[in-house]
């Protein structure tokens, strides 16, 4: 059952008319994790941003974004707001960023689910509490009164999960979650992922460069490259049998780099199931 | 030098840029260009409209408008630009040398610049006036004394930015000697720093200078000067007003072509800054961290 | 915090010394004799060597430098300056009222730079690229490359003479006010809302703008918080207006007769009075410390990443 289909989707720059993104079609089934994978610049953010509404505005897209029956693409902004947060949710890339600088990020925890529920003061901080400790955050109250600044990047990555924990929304958009991450904190967020998806059931676009965390999470593939899809299919079969050269070029560099790295470092590393 | 390119299709920088250049160049040329003697008096053509042989009308003591602007030029335009030159040129060479070298030498001329820029440049060049004497060298002066520190400091920034970046280690390891790469690797990328604070503190300098003559506490008559004028037809503000046009005009007009052409230098060289582009973010350090003090004549 | 505070504070008591040490040795740069300017102001017709020599041990010139510094200082600290070379009386009778005159017309114009930046900058960000944007910022090109004075002029020119609406002399009333104000505010205004818009701009493009919008938060809720970070950069801003346009207003004052520290200080500059010179320059310079110590705490207590920078 499709929850999420995209059909010819265009974006580009309503000044200067340069297409970032042409003529996408995917789908992604309910429950399902489609990974989409590609090079720096490929237009898997426009992708993500586009389905959210949320892309600069100077972007302009074209094209039909199906999500429970209503085309997204023909809603107003009030709608669209509507339906952001609790149905779509989306994680960035880098959590310093994510959050307003200027407060603690309590505020803004405490800000989006008053939001979406109707909890009292002490109700939400408890759920946030248990949320955070489910997502291995030590001290969450503590937490829930720092800056962004405060904080390292795992564990604002941990807290943007936290966050989709509590609002249980049916899809997640994750762009590239793990790339600004050591790879002790990769490991730990990947882990969260995943757990994220078994405890709320929720469908996941995720948006990655890096194949290694890619494979672990991803049931479907997709392969972008200059805004365009080269291919899709299932994870096992674009990571081992893929058709377009491109993707082959990918896995494959990838891998040899993988094995290698494997074989110095005598053990099996993140990028094997 | 591509940069450069694209900044001359923008049209307002290259009208901007054409104006200053004429300007500048009227100014250089200024006895085989202006038609008459500015300083001749001819108390017979007091006030006298526009004519052939002076083709912008003669001032409250009969000389020639049109002479006494192209002359005016010198000291308003070409001498703020010597003094800019001049500030700016210490102003560098202070902040590469703290900016290159760091520790003890950096925090030494830091506290030094921090002095210096706690006097409020206004205040500060009054005071000199105050001390020395009127007359537009000691403005010009007061100008290069006040400002360098304040080119020092941003230098410094961009300088330090650079010094850090990875084909600077490298030369270093290469052995090659600091002037070197200050000179060959350090200065062409932050040129379009200094260019930028250099230009934009020019226009201030040109409005603080027609200011300062406008209250008469810089070059003396008879010399032709545009605030000056400016000040010798505002006596006669409210019979005649149109004696304030020509120096006005020109003035605004010679400040606008440096602000819209330090405005496009600044989009020409950092294309981000364009439209909806992200400035770069304010350094923590405070002092640096404030923007220009625009102190307005 | 106040620790940060503290710290601040401390490292502002010796750059005001050293501040007040260069303004005292100003003066001895100065070609002129203090001794001739005196008598001079005084009238004497005859000026011999032995007259000099008096009035250079009357004013106490004699004494070695850093002495001389020290007793200035600390009468500095009580307010007095000295007496006026020219007329005699006590630099403070003289400073004060005018310092006291130019800092009504410097907070009256610093309110309204900032209400004025705010609005246009935001306005500006909001609509940027439009023709509402672009007209503001051709216009405010154009009125700052005027020199204030020719405004002024232009403002009294029109304001006064043809329409005789507005009193162009001393500051008898509060409709005095509204002219110099407006010269300020126009000249300082039309730059700083450049940085309240271009701290917008960059803020609309911010992560944290796309994640609360992602979360469905409420578009009011996005605005204050774009509000409140990029007003940041703003603050120190206008924090540093007060002590600049106090000492800039020289010109103003000149067109309008307002009776203030500028009036003051040319007129000192003018006569040679070294005293009245001297004192000036100190109090501006110190308000200049202060108020810069004070807005580098007060962006501290706006950013809390500047806090542990200390």
């Amino acid at each position: 059952m499709n929850l999420l289909e995209v059909r010819n989707l265009r974006v580009w720059d309503g000044r200067g008319g340069s297409v970032l993104v042409s003529d996408s079609s995917f789908q992604l089934k309910k429950g399902s994790c489609l990974a989409i994978i590609g090079e720096s610049g490929s237009g898997k953010s426009l992708t993500c941003r586009a389905i959210m509404g949320l892309n600069r505005r100077g972007l302009l897209q074209s094209g039909k974004i199906r999500f429970k029956g209503v085309d997204l693409n023909e809603l107003d902004e009030r709608e669209m707001r509507s339906r952001r947060g609790k149905q779509l949710y989306m994680i960035l890339q880098n959590g310093m960023r994510a959050f307003d600088p200027s407060s603690v990020i309590g505020v803004h925890l405490r800000e989006t689910l008053a939001r979406h529920y109707h909890w009292n003061k002490s109700e939400t901080t408890e759920k946030l509490r248990q949320a955070m400790q489910s997502v291995r955050l030590q001290d969450p109250i503590g937490i829930l009164n720092k800056y962004p600044h405060q904080l390292s990047g795992g564990m604002l990555q941990r807290v943007m999960i936290a966050l989709a924990l509590l609002l249980e929304p049916d899809v997640i958009l994750a762009d590239e979650p793990t790339t600004a991450l050591d790879t002790v904190s990769k490991f730990e967020v990947v882990e969260q992922f995943i757990q994220l998806r078994e405890r709320t059931g929720c469908s996941m676009i995720f948006v990655s460069h890096e194949l290694g965390v890619v494979k672990k999470l991803a049931d479907e593939v997709m392969v972008m490259r200059a805004g365009s899809v080269i291919e899709s299919g299932t994870a096992a079969a674009i990571f081992s049998n893929a058709r377009h050269e491109y993707t082959r070029y990918l896995t494959s560099s990838q891998r040899k780099l993988n094995d290698r790295f494997q074989e110095l470092m005598g053990g099996a590393g993140i990028a094997d199931r | 030098m591509r940069r450069f390119h694209y900044f001359l299709k923008d049209r307002l920088a290259a009208v901007s840029l054409a104006i200053i250049s004429i300007t500048v160049i009227a100014g250089i040329f200024a006895p085989w260009i202006a038609p008459n003697d500015p300083e001749e008096v001819h108390m017979e053509l007091r006030f006298a409209s526009a004519s052939w042989e002076y083709l912008l009308g003669n001032d409250h003591l009969g000389r020639c408008v049109l002479s006494r602007l192209i002359y005016g030029i010198r000291p308003s335009v070409l001498w703020v630009l010597a003094a800019l030159v001049a500030s700016v040129g210490i102003g560098a060479i202070i902040g590469f040398i703290a900016g290159y070298f760091r520790g003890r030498i950096d925090a030494f001329l830091m506290r030094i610049c921090d002095v210096m820029l706690s006097f409020p440049g206004y205040v500060m060049t009054l005071a000199i006036i105050g001390i020395l004497g009127v007359g537009l060298e000691n403005i010009l002066l007061a100008f290069v004394l006040m400002k360098w520190a304040w080119f020092a400091r941003i230098i410094r920034t961009s300088v330090m930015a650079y010094a850090e970046s990875e084909y600077v280690k490298f030369s270093k390891v290469l052995g090659m000697g600091s002037l070197r790469i200050m000179r060959k690797h350090i200065l062409p990328v932050s040129l379009p720093d200094i260019a930028v604070t250099s230009s934009s503190a020019y226009s201030s300098m040109v409005l603080q200078l027609s200011g300062f003559s406008f209250l008469g506490l810089g070059i003396q008559a008879p010399h032709a000067e545009w605030g000056m004028m400016l000040n010798e037809a505002r006596e006669v503000m409210f019979s005649r007003p149109e004696m304030m046009l020509a120096p006005g005009i020109t003035t605004i007009l010679f400040v606008t072509a440096v602000n819209f052409f330090t405005d496009s230098l600044q989009v020409a060289l950092d294309p981000k800054l364009g439209i909806s582009g992200k400035k770069r973010q304010g350094r923590p350090d405070s002092v640096a961290g404030r923007i220009q003090r625009n102190e307005v004549a | 915090m106040g620790r940060y505070i503290f710290k601040r504070g401390l490292i502002s008591v010796p750059l005001l010394l050293v501040v007040s040490f260069l303004t005292f040795i100003l003066n001895s740069l100065s070609p002129m004799d203090p001794a001739e300017v005196v008598l001079h102001a005084q009238g004497v017709p005859r000026i011999t060597d032995e007259l000099l020599e008096e009035t250079r041990l009357a004013l106490g010139l004699d004494r070695p430098l850093l002495v001389r510094y020290w007793n200035w200082f600390l009468s500095c600290l009580r307010l007095d300056f000295g007496d006026s070379y020219v007329t005699g009386k006590p630099v403070w009778s003289l400073l004060g009222p005018a310092f006291l005159n130019t800092l009504k017309l410097t907070i009256v114009s610093v309110v309204a730079i900032i209400i004025l930046s705010i609005a246009l900058g935001v306005l500006c960000a909001l609509r940027e690229g439009k023709l509402l944007d672009k007209s503001i910022r051709g216009i405010s090109f154009f009125l700052t490359a005027m020199p204030s004075y020719l405004l002024a002029s232009l403002l009294v020119l029109y304001f006064s003479v043809k329409l005789d609406l507005l009193p162009t002399n001393g500051m008898d009333t509060i409709g005095s006010y509204i002219l110099p104000v407006t010269v300020i505010t126009i000249s300082y205004a039309g730059i700083y809302f450049r940085v309240v818009r271009s701290s917008m701009l960059s803020n609309l493009n911010e992560d944290y703008v796309l994640y609360g919008r992602a979360c469905g938060l409420p578009e009011r809720k996005i605005t204050r918080r774009i509000l409140r970070n990029s007003l940041q950069v703003a603050v120190s801003v206008f924090c540093m207006a007060i002590p600049i346009i106090l000492g800039s207003t020289v010109v103003v004052e000149n067109i309008f007769a307002w009776p203030g520290l500028g009036t003051l200080s040319v007129n000192s500059i003018l006569s040679r009075d070294f005293p009245i010179i001297q004192a000036y320059v100190l109090v501006l310079a110190a308000s200049f410390v202060i108020v810069n110590t004070f807005s580098d705490m007060i962006n501290a207590w706006v950013n809390p990443k500047l806090r542990e920078d200390g």
